[in-house]
């Protein structure tokens, strides 16, 4: 197979311009993800949400970007951070609230929580809680593409702590090597729990980290959705057109902690402020709706009052289901023998 | 419309918090992301967000205020009702106010046992323990400390020591137990490093047969699965492999087990994994004493040593001997309470459960004695045939599953050493045998408990 030279950073095409509907979807999508975090957030100081919870806030357009990319029968898989990718694949704020609160009608019936949550008909396939497990996981479910040669990508997302897991670089050989249908996502914000990629990373330009692989990369402004659907368009074409994985760098920014119990002290207030203030994606994206005429102070009042009585249903919904029957705890565990 | 900004809480396992400092006034308009308040846990200071926009009324709890329990209202915010209020429905915007909040104790599924026991106080100790000196003075010291002592004592005793893993450096530890550490040996000695399990144990692993003494932490042993090839065929074998002459003095240490709702990936116990493999010790300590003593054992030990430690016994107290350079031996196990009914046997946190059991039993006049195994490999059958042969029952409680555990070798060396004495069969209290549950009510039904601990040994004095 021949080399390919590693591609660097900015030059994405502008193949295709979003246009008017599908930008206030974006719009709508991030803001009803943005939500639904506060208040799984508020959830989680009243106890109603137990164990970890990552927050996606502040990394909205690389999930709701690149999910307007996917194709029918294209599968996602992420980790842990996952509530955002779960909404972005269509799965209902309902369901995914109520596996927060461990009650029956949630995703996983309760038994996952947070951390692994799953949807068959979304080809959303978890929801890991084991740094870098998915994209070993994520390059299989390429390889079952490639096996029945249906089409269909993989999309992988992982962090930039994860990708520093040896079976990443296991993965990325493989898929080159067998020309894998596969779209690595890493969601570079800047932190593996307090740990800045420049502490953990000989190499910091994580796009470039497929190169001894030959595998192309590009460095993508993770904040912003329209050159995150661009990226994602373009990688998904190389993959889908059997020419091997693609790895895109989002670089994007995680507001809140961690997880719930993080002290915080690795960066400053006036540094999330920064971001918060100059590259937030859900503002970026409104000022440049209103600088277009495309949305003005009340349909955007609206939006946002639609997007919190969702949140709020959802955050009702889950607040209230019933938990598991005591039974529950012991199915699922094998595969019932179909009768 | 006013909203209750509620105490939060901001771990698995925090129930009440410190108000550190208020970084908002009266009057001061809030919107959702900005930073109100700062609290203390035993843990570490976090700051805490509003949720809701909205101009702060009134401040509920004073600045400095101690022992604030989680979910009782700190501020109350006047809403500007302009976009929230109408979309949102009545009773969501009611979850916080006290009446709401009622209904939520009601119909909240019970906290899992294991996030709301209070730490168990230190028992007598019987007659004949050798352990501690009689004239020792006793000082109250959290796990959590006693294992950062451990380690600051090895490492200014010996310049080899080191100690290695995520986050342990600057964020010191996840858990905080390697707090103060870096300040005091420095980046040489402390050492953060990449998400890379598998290397790193590795490199530990190395550096022990290049003869350093590392200390290799997992942020906890779910994410050491990672990393058991080089535990297990490196560094557990190599010793062998070269007919005496290599050695891996290697330490990996971090928490085991089940925490507080953190599901299947994140809560198993691996003592019977590590605890078949020769060549391995393999120690799980109770409380802050034996954490101490047996963590420096640990260190000075010629052999690779798993260590595995509690989440959840972390922030407990116990009192532990003031006496210069405190050692527990590898391989024997502890008589935490004497009785002659039934032998229980337990470790880690399982002898919290054990002895809540014991006294539960003791009311209806079944003397429990409870053996805490502290050390899994090379496991001490002796104090339990011991025991047993006075007991003639036996219990074992484990966290993790029954099938092949520490439970079922318990009950095999008995049966091998005092098969006569059993006066009925050996019962194993385990976690149900299932990947964890995240739900609470299925967690809580899942791990072992002091009911269930009861239920067996009644069971085994046929009562
Ligand atoms: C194998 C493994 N090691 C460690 C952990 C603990 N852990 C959970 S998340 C995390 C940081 C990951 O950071 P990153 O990949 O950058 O993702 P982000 O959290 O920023 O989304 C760590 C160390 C884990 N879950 N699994
Ligand atoms: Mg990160």
């Amino acid at each position: 197979m021949a080399r390919r030279a590693v591609k660097t950073a900015e030059k994405t095409t502008t193949a295709e311009q979003p246009d008017k509907e599908q930008l206030l979807a974006f719009y709508r999508s991030m803001l009803l993800i943005r939500r639904f975090e506060e208040r799984a957030g508020q959830l989680y100081g009243m106890g109603l949400i137990g164990g970890f919870c990552h927050l996606y806030i502040g990394q909205e357009a690389v999930a709701v970007g690149m999910q307007s990319v996917k194709g029918p029968k294209d599968q996602v898989i992420t980790g842990y951070r996952d509530h955002g990718h779960m909404l972005a694949a269509g799965m209902s704020p309902r369901s995914v609230m109520a596996e927060l609160t461990g009650r029956f009608p949630g995703a996983s019936h309760g038994k996952g929580g947070s951390m692994h949550m799953f949807s068959a008909e979304a080809g959303f396939y978890g929801g890991h809680g084991i740094v870098g497990a998915q994209v070993s996981l994520g390059t299989g479910l390429a390889m079952a593409n490639r096996y029945r040669d249906d089409g269909a990508v993989a999309f992988v997302y992982f962090g930039d702590g994860a990708a520093n897991q040896g079976q990443v670089y296991e993965s990325f050989n493989m898929a080159e090597l067998w020309s894998l249908p596969v779209v690595y996502v890493i969601e570079n914000n800047q932190y593996a729990m307090g740990t800045s990629v420049e502490r953990s990373s000989s190499e910091t330009h994580l796009y470039r980290r497929g190169s001894s692989f030959n595998i192309p990369g590009e460095e993508v402004d993770g904040m912003d959705v329209s050159a995150v659907r661009r990226a994602g368009v373009k990688a998904a074409e190389h993959a889908r057109g059997g020419n091997g994985p693609y790895l895109l760098e989002m670089k994007t920014y995680r507001y809140r902690g961690h997880s719930m119990s993080d002290p915080g002290k690795y960066r400053t207030r006036e540094e999330i402020d920064a971001v918060r203030k100059t590259r937030d994606p859900i503002e970026h994206l409104q000022e440049r709706l209103e600088g277009q005429g495309w949305l003005d102070e009340a349909t955007a009042r609206a939006i946002d009052n639609e997007v919190k009585s969702v949140v709020a249903e959802a955050a009702e919904f889950a607040r209230t289901a019933p938990e598991p029957e005591p039974k529950e705890l012991f199915t699922d565990v094998y595969v019932e023998a179909d009768a | 419309m006013t909203t209750d900004v509620m105490m939060p809480a901001l771990s698995p396992t925090m129930e009440e918090g410190t108000l550190a400092k208020w970084l908002v006034k009266v009057g001061d308009a809030v919107k959702s992301g900005d930073v109100i308040a700062e609290i203390e846990t035993d843990k570490a200071t976090m700051e805490v967000e509003a949720v809701d926009e909205g101009v702060v009324e009134s401040l509920l709890v004073p600045e400095g205020a101690e022992g604030v329990k989680v979910n009782t209202p700190i501020a109350r915010l006047s809403g500007e009702g302009t976009a929230a209020a109408p979309a949102t429905p009545p009773q969501a915007a009611a979850a916080s106010t006290p009446d709401v909040q009622e209904k939520k104790a009601e119909s909240a599924p019970p906290p899992a046992p294991a996030a709301t026991k209070p730490a168990v106080a230190p028992q007598a100790l019987p007659e004949g323990d050798t352990d501690i000196p009689a004239d020792a003075k006793r000082v109250k010291i959290t796990v959590r400390d006693a294992l950062r002592d451990a380690m600051a004592e090895e490492m200014r005793r010996d310049p080899g020591v080191f100690l290695m893993g995520e986050e342990v450096a600057q964020y010191q530890g996840a858990y905080k137990v390697s707090r103060g550490l870096l300040e005091e040996f420095g980046d040489r000695r402390v050492i953060d490093t990449p998400i890379t399990e598998h290397a790193f144990a590795g490199l530990g692993v190395g550096a022990a047969m290049a003869g350093l003494k590392p200390i290799v932490e997992f942020m906890t042993f779910n994410f050491a699965m990672q990393a058991m090839d080089q535990i297990i065929n490196s560094a557990a074998k190599s010793h062998y492999m070269s007919g005496g002459q290599i050695r891996c003095p290697v330490v990996f240490r971090g928490p085991n087990g089940a925490a507080a709702r953190v599901a299947a990936q994140h809560s198993q116990d691996y003592a019977p994994w590590y605890g078949s493999v020769p060549g391995l010790k393999v120690v799980a300590p109770y409380d802050a004493a034996d954490a101490k003593g047996l963590l420096k054992a640990a260190i000075r030990d010629p052999n690779p040593v798993v260590f595995l430690e509690h989440e959840m016994l972390y922030g407990h107290e116990f009192e532990i001997p003031e006496v210069e350079d405190w050692l527990v031996p590898i391989g024997r196990a502890k008589v935490r309470r004497a009785g002659s009914s039934v032998t229980i046997v337990a470790y880690s946190r399982m002898v919290a459960v054990a002895l809540e059991a014991a006294e539960a039993l003791a009311g209806e006049g079944i003397e429990a004695e409870v053996i805490d195994l502290r050390t899994i490999r090379p496991l001490d059958h002796e104090t339990v045939v011991k025991s047993v042969m006075k007991t003639n029952r036996l219990v074992t409680v484990e966290e993790g599953w029954a099938p092949m555990g520490v439970g079922a070798e318990v009950a095999a060396r008995v049966v091998e050493h005092a098969f006569d004495y059993l006066d009925a069969p050996p019962l194993r209290v385990s976690q149900a045998d299932t990947p964890l549950p995240y739900a609470a009510n299925l967690e809580a039904l899942s791990l072992p408990s002091a009911p269930r601990v009861v239920e067996a040994a009644k069971a085994v004095c046929y009562r």
